[in-house]
């Protein structure tokens, strides 16, 4: 039978504020146990929680950038459940009237472009953490972490694969970074995803059971996770079995999942809006003001590359891949308007495998978009090759000749030959010492002249220019 | 609806209680109570009235983004139980 797999993420965003959406204690990372943990984040009695507005605000420019419903009122709600590390014994989350209700996610694959609808995205505060080693049988508790603002965004059932689940949260990363609502950190844990997979025949219309996958932390986990996720499921139906409602853990050292909870056990999360909030008011002033800081979009940015610059969608997607990226490549075409496809292949080439090579970001690209104008302005006016402006390339990112791209062009003797007076002369030179080729040539031996052209340019060493050299040797053997 | 002696149990569980059957049998004769108080509330015809979510009519304030909590710690923990390291030591519970 062939098997269709469906996928829905739960992504929680960490909120680049500085403070906490409750209290006034810092959530930068790594300070010591407990200097960042207040009265409120201990939840001792008597204390109220105090609604961040920088939290909100960037709640609001997520929805308005993925064209989402802004709910006003908005209300917090507690989500109970017992564990050391949440002393309150409630999260504050929200379950009827979340923030942000609807919208979608444009997600690119190849030349395709597929729509991810968004179910919800709501706030709420991070638990704390708890270590369960060295405490001779007592846990020790963190709670630094404790009432974090967090963004959990809920995609709709709508990805079919695991490459396009990572597409999607690679896109919602790439998003939340270029509206700086969230730093994008996976390794200190500020944007996790949760995987909810199923299976089912395909074509069929009904959801199949699905598990949840809890706590992927870099986009290779979340891949791994759903192909061994589906793989798992598929067997079980294949065997006549049926998939059991559950949470799991993925492992990623033996790249598996296994049981964490089973719908059994899972909790009742009892919620009910939180006395101690009242509801949030959103006024459409202040949505006005917030629409009016968003930075332009990747997917307007994508689409007017494709419409401005005759760009194919898959370089567009690339070049829009983060906010940083796109600048440069703006920066860079901005001088070289006619040439944006050769900025285009520059900087997805040489420039990102550069970048990739010495785990380097673009922002601290030891070339800048200015002399990479300059370098390929040299090439479109033909004063070099692509060839030889790799060599300069190489020259600019060592910071050689304080990079000045004439004086590397001169110093290193890579200007092109394209005076036809001397081409004509190595050809002459060239048709002499090869006769048999030319001979060859004239039998209908095709690649007798591409061996011609070899010579022609071996004997400029390479400073001609190709194309050149290919037209004047045809004329000349027609001739 | 009507609650049972294990839903008692059930909702103890969830929140960590323990509960004898004595007092198990205690809090469903109360929970059922307060059970009847919503059924009558119930009831009531509430077409067209929007859901409260609070019980006052007011808006939430909201506070500047700003670091306003410097480290008392060492305050802190002088009340705890136990502490090590500058974690707080609690019973292990591992889910």
């Amino acid at each position: 039978m062939q098997w269709e797999i469906v996928i829905g993420l739960e992504v929680h965003a960490q909120l680049s504020t500085q403070s906490k959406i409750f209290s006034g204690a810092s959530i930068a990372y790594g300070a010591m146990p407990n200097t960042q943990a207040c009265l409120v984040d201990l939840a001792l009695p008597g204390v109220l929680p105090v609604l961040n507005r920088g939290a909100v605000e960037r709640a609001i420019k997520f929805g308005l950038a993925i064209g989402a419903k802004i709910n006003s009122p908005s209300i917090f709600a507690r989500k109970n459940y017992f564990y050391p590390d949440l002393p309150k014994g409630y999260q504050i989350s929200q379950y009827e009237l979340p923030i942000v209700e609807g919208g979608d996610i444009r997600i690119q694959m190849g030349e395709t472009e597929k729509q991810i609808r968004l179910t919800r995205a709501h706030l709420e505060e991070d638990a704390g953490k708890s270590l369960h080693e060295d405490f001779h049988s007592m846990s020790g508790i963190d709670l630094n972490r404790a009432g974090t603002p967090l963004l959990e965004i809920v995609s709709e059932p709508d990805m079919r694969s695991s490459t396009e689940a990572v597409a999607y949260a690679k896109t919602l990363h790439s998003l939340v970074r270029w509206i700086g609502i969230c730093d994008g950190n996976m390794q200190e844990g500020s944007f996790r995803c949760d995987a909810n997979v199923s299976v089912r025949p395909r074509g069929s219309e009904t959801l199949g059971t699905r598990c949840e996958i809890k706590n992927l932390n870099s986009f290779r986990f979340l891949e791994k996770a759903i192909e061994f996720e589906a793989e798992r499921q598929i067997e079980i139906l294949e065997d006549g079995g049926c998939v059991r409602q559950e949470t799991r853990l993925f492992d990623a050292n033996k790249g598996e999942t296994r049981t964490m909870r089973s719908k059994e056990d899972a909790n009742d999360y009892r919620y009910f809006p939180d006395p101690d909030l009242l509801p949030v008011e959103i006024a459409s002033d202040w949505i006005a003001q917030l629409q009016k800081t968003l930075p332009e979009l990747p997917q307007t940015r994508r689409a007017r590359y494709v419409s401005e610059f005759g760009l194919s969608a898959y370089d567009a997607s690339v070049l829009t891949g983060s906010r940083e990226l796109s600048d440069y490549f703006e920066a860079t075409v901005k001088l070289l308007p006619a040439q944006a496809k050769l900025c285009a292949n520059w900087i997805m080439g040489e420039i990102s495998a550069r970048l990739n090579k010495t785990d380097m970001d673009v922002v601290a690209c030891p070339v800048a978009p200015e002399t990479l104008a300059v370098l390929l302005s040299r090439i479109d006016d033909g004063t070099i090759s692509g060839k030889a402006a790799k060599t300069v390339f190489d020259s600019l990112w060592q910071g050689e000749m304080e990079q000045q791209v004439d004086a590397i062009i001169d110093a290193k003797g890579l200007k092109q030959i394209t005076d036809d007076s001397a081409i004509e002369q190595q050809i002459d030179d060239v048709l002499a010492a090869n006769t048999q080729l030319v001979t060859d040539f004239r039998s209908g031996k095709e690649k007798a002249f591409n061996a011609l052209v070899g010579q022609v340019m071996k004997a400029t060493k390479g400073k001609a220019n190709p194309a050149q050299v290919n037209a004047m040797l045809k004329k000349r053997l027609s001739d | 609806m009507t609650l049972s002696i294990d839903d008692v149990k059930q909702i103890a569980d969830l929140a960590y209680i323990k509960v004898d059957e004595d007092e198990a049998k205690a809090a469903l004769a109360k929970l059922s109570d307060i059970f009847k108080l919503i059924e009558t509330m119930q009831a009531v015809d509430t077409t067209g009235v929007t859901p409260m979510s609070h019980a006052q009519d007011l808006v939430q304030r909201l506070r500047e983004d700003r670091v306003n909590e410097s480290d008392q710690r060492e305050l802190y923990q002088s009340i705890a139980p136990q502490v090590e390291a500058g974690l707080y030591l609690v019973p292990k519970v591992i889910e």
